[in-house]
């Protein structure tokens, strides 16, 4: 795959800058903006670091009639726009080209009403995930998607990307938890899609937005389902001779009736990255490791975790160990949340979120880490077990292009594997610019042009996070075939 | 009556829909045209039945996904899962009863093209929420998919959920696919009897604030508590709030003491006990109790504002209601009239921000009210717009959902 390209700007609007910026502080008085160089620059990459490109400009609005008022001026005045939470993506989601606005949402983090009676919570987009469960935590309550990030990502870039998490086995993703959004149109119109209801009347354009990456408009504001949080939980490890034996298990816990509310798979080489850092205890003599949750009553984690441990003993497990007590449950999930952070003081790496069919696993992961091995680049690999998300953690050094150059075609290589096997691109991170052109390997022209067609419907003139998630050729043919038909 | 055209592969549906588009024929799209009576009254030169485009195409148990085409009847899907222990978890409802007066057999597309997710939504989500990939031929007649068999997917625009719920008017669905939930081992239910709305409203959202996993709350007022299939508790006259409570064997005592205790302000509880609760919430599902011939409405709202929103529309008409979803989800049957009580409803429904849709009435009745819920100008247009998107010429159920779309 050749490098991606980096996203076409419009130089025009870049050398009006100065007028373009001083006629939106007009536009929208007392606006937060920010023009200048060292302050743009905070804001020219996200978490795929590898790419980065300084905005036009970072405006960093308080309020949806703020947020209406500068999409209203960027359509009058055919800017482009990238709206931003916390800046985690993984994929680019978030990155701005030099003649973009970008829309940072970070100050619009207040909730407006928690109900606990009907268990919804109403707040602003720029809120931290982990912050509304902070908040529903009093009375035991609880946000249920709970992506690695949660403690800096926002609920905008969520429903952006339709985060998932290590416990959306049991509670979904975020499409699953949101009841109602008010979004912003390119043209600066504010419109609600449900509310405190559940399944609102017309089509369901929640479910459009929720995974739209940026491209319908900017959520300022959302409606979302808090739970009461489960007695208690409590994880047990479970560590395997062989990937095979672990996939089996995880397939015999499901067919036995048993949704553990996480499961999570980690191979040897993210074991020991792991325990080196977090000195969780984990097994250092096995080739793949379960990290099983269960939740309820004391007494009934007691006894799904027996019945687990009784299926794991027929997988040839060779270490089974069940948490005694808070600090080791900590201790437990501390090193698997610390596996990005363990990898990144070693190495570069290259995160995956292919997602494959469970019965596929063995023969996934072996031919994975062939296509590593085939490219001389070091692996770690990171599953959500139970619902088939692949997270293989190539190593690189990013201060050699040709090992980045490498680490990309790796990656793309494992994705176009998990495609085949039935799987997906990406289970929970999006496609941003990373997977953009890989689009091609899961869907053909039809599949992209409905897509497309649909993003036209709330982005007719095409400026919302350009450059992202169609492919570029694709992207290119749909809006020829549109300007020449005018027909949408 | 019009031709019936009923393909037996994608292939077929997709040329079928080609042809139509080329010609600007408007075609009635249905599975097993069960549910004709809902919704705007369809005027077509044809209809399009995928009745016959039947079969399951994929199962792995230990994955917890089902593939099927749309003409697989429900019934043999949900026995082929039964036989594995599993379900679906929406728990489909089934509306024949209440609409065509008779249970008659619905397929898999018409439950995931009407999201028709029944009591245990409440906790395990809607059936759009269960739908992981489609297959589907657009209005142009072009087949296309989203989503697929994996259980998280947030690849590219969700079309998967754009086309769950649209009626069939953006596009034919010709293959979907679930995922799926073990049954549970056992099931008891609580009753509560002859709670006035507001308290069983109370209730039933204090039940799913227990960390129990309540997974089924309703309330029928008295009037439609006499219509359920189990006699005993129908003969009481009373109305009729009850909770289900779903999980392994070893926690069911536990649980139910719990919530038995935790609830105890709520008043004198009975118990039924597994066998009786497993035909009280099939009952629930198959909606014996909406089978009355007054016009029938489904109302969701916040579970909040429920009670008092019946309160207000009992002051000026003489409706009878039950309550699904901890009081979300209102069905309410009205005295026959020109217009079902639509203006009065929809203009105090309006002071609730809930949503109404007419489920049952004469056709000269739904052909002279808005069926669906209206929505605001902004939203209306962005409706049209993706009718648009999907079906450029508006032959794919015109007219079904809203005038025009």
């Amino acid at each position: 795959m050749p490098p991606i390209p980096v996203i076409r700007s419009d130089e025009t609007v870049v050398r009006n800058r100065d007028s373009i910026m001083a006629a939106l502080s007009r536009a929208v008085p007392g606006v937060k903006v920010i023009v200048d160089e060292p302050g743009r620059r905070a804001f020219e990459t996200d978490a795929l670091t590898a790419y980065r490109c300084p905005p036009l400009a970072v405006v960093l609005p308080a309020t949806t009639l703020e947020v209406s008022a500068i999409m209203r001026f960027c359509h009058e005045q055919q800017v482009k726009v990238v709206a931003r939470g916390a800046g985690t993506s993984l994929t680019g989601g978030a990155l701005p080209s030099a003649d973009t606005i970008l829309l940072g949402l970070s100050r619009m983090n207040r909730i407006l009403d928690v109900n606990f009676e009907t268990r919804t919570a109403r707040v602003e987009a720029g809120i931290t995930n982990l912050a509304i469960s902070a908040v529903a935590g009093a009375k035991n309550f609880f946000y249920a998607p709970d992506p690695s990030s949660q403690l800096a990502c926002t609920l905008g870039g969520n429903i952006a990307m339709n985060s998932g998490g290590a416990h959306c086995l049991k509670y979904g993703v975020t499409t699953n938890n949101v009841l109602g959004v008010k979004i912003v149109m390119a043209n600066g119109d504010i419109v609600e899609f449900g509310g405190d209801s559940l399944d609102p009347a017309g089509y369901d354009f929640l479910g459009l937005i929720v995974g739209s990456e940026g491209q319908f408009g900017v959520v300022t504001e959302a409606t979302v389902r808090i739970l009461r949080m489960a007695e208690g939980a409590r994880p047990m490890l479970v560590g395997f001779p062989t990937a095979e034996a672990a996939g089996a298990c995880v397939a015999a816990i499901i067919a036995s009736g048993i949704i553990p509310v996480a499961m999570e798979y980690m191979d040897q080489p993210a074991i020991k990255v792991c325990e080196d850092f977090a000195h969780a205890g984990y097994p250092l003599d096995v080739e793949a490791m379960l990290i099983i949750e269960v939740e309820g009553s004391e007494t009934e984690i007691s006894a799904l975790l027996e019945q687990i441990s009784v299926i794991a003993r027929q997988f040839e497990a060779s270490t089974i160990r069940i948490s005694q007590s808070e600090d080791e449950a900590a201790a437990i999930w501390k090193g698997r949340k610390s596996a990005f952070g363990a990898l990144g003081r070693l190495s570069d790496y290259y995160c995956m979120d292919g997602v494959i069919p469970l019965g596929k696993l063995p023969e996934v992961l072996k031919a994975s880490n062939r296509i590593c091995e085939d490219y001389g680049l070091k692996v770690a690999n990171i599953f959500h077990a139970g619902d088939g998300n692949l997270h293989p953690l190539i190593m690189f050094n990013a201060n050699d292009p040709v090992e980045k150059q490498k680490a990309e075609d790796c990656g793309a290589d494992i994705l176009k594997l998990c495609v085949e096997a039935g799987g997906c691109l990406t289970g929970e991170h999006g496609v941003g610019i990373e997977k953009r052109d890989l689009m091609h390997v899961q869907f053909n022209a039809a599949d992209l042009d409905q897509q497309m067609r649909v993003k036209k419907v709330f982005d007719p003139d095409w400026r919302l996070n350009p450059g992202k998630v169609f492919p570029l050729d694709a992207q290119k043919t749909f809006l020829e075939s549109q300007a020449q038909t005018a027909d949408g | 009556m019009v031709d019936v055209f009923a393909p037996r592969d994608e292939r077929d549906v997709a040329d079928l829909v080609a042809q139509a588009a080329n010609s600007g024929t408007p075609l009635e799209v249905a599975g097993y045209r069960t549910k004709r009576l809902i919704g705007r009254p369809v005027n077509t030169g044809a209809a399009l039945s995928t009745g016959e485009l039947s079969g399951v195409t994929l199962y792995e148990p230990n994955e917890l996904v089902i593939s099927a085409r749309p003409g697989t009847s429900l019934a043999q899907i949900e026995s082929l899962l039964a036989s594995n222990n599993q379900e679906l978890a929406f728990e489909p409802i089934d509306l024949s009863r209440a609409v065509n007066k008779r249970p008659l057999g619905v397929s898999i597309g018409g439950v995931f093209a009407t999201n028709a997710s029944g009591p245990r939504r409440i906790l395990r989500g809607a059936a759009r929420d269960h739908l992981l990939g489609v297959r589907a031929v657009n209005g142009r007649g072009e087949v296309i998919k989203s989503g697929g068999r994996v259980m998280k997917n947030v690849t590219g625009v969700d079309l998967v959920r754009g086309l769950a719920g649209s009626w069939g008017t953006l596009g034919v669905l010709t293959e979907v696919t679930m995922k799926v939930l073990p049954k549970a081992e056992e099931t008891r239910t609580l009753i509560f009897m002859n709670l006035p709305d507001e308290a069983a409203i109370g209730l039933m959202c204090a039940a799913l604030g227990t960390p129990y996993e309540v997974s089924g709350t309703v309330h029928l007022q008295a009037p439609l508590a006499k219509r359920i299939a189990d006699k005993d508790l129908a003969d009481l006259g009373y109305s009729i709030s009850a909770l289900r409570l779903e999980t392994f064997s070893a926690s069911m005592l536990y649980r139910i003491d719990r919530l038995r205790r935790d609830l105890s302000p709520f008043g004198e509880v009975y118990e039924l006990d597994h066998g009786r609760s497993l035909a009280f919430w099939s009952d629930m599902r198959g909606l014996s109790y909406l089978a009355g011939t007054w016009p029938l409405w489904r109302i969701t709202v916040s579970p909040a504002k429920a009670a008092q929103l019946v309160g207000a529309l009992r002051a000026i008409i003489d409706c009878r209601a039950a309550f699904d979803w901890s009081g979300g989800l209102i069905w309410l049957e009205v005295p026959p009239s020109m217009d079902a009580n639509a203006a009065d409803l929809r203009r105090i429904i309006g002071q609730f921000d809930a949503d109404a849709m007419l489920i049952r009435a004469e056709p000269h009745v739904r052909a002279a009210v808005e069926v669906f819920q209206p929505l605001p100008e902004a939203n209306m247009n962005l409706i049209r717009r993706l009718k648009h998107a999907f079906d450029p010429m508006g032959i794919l159920n015109p007219g079904r959902m809203y005038a025009g779309v």
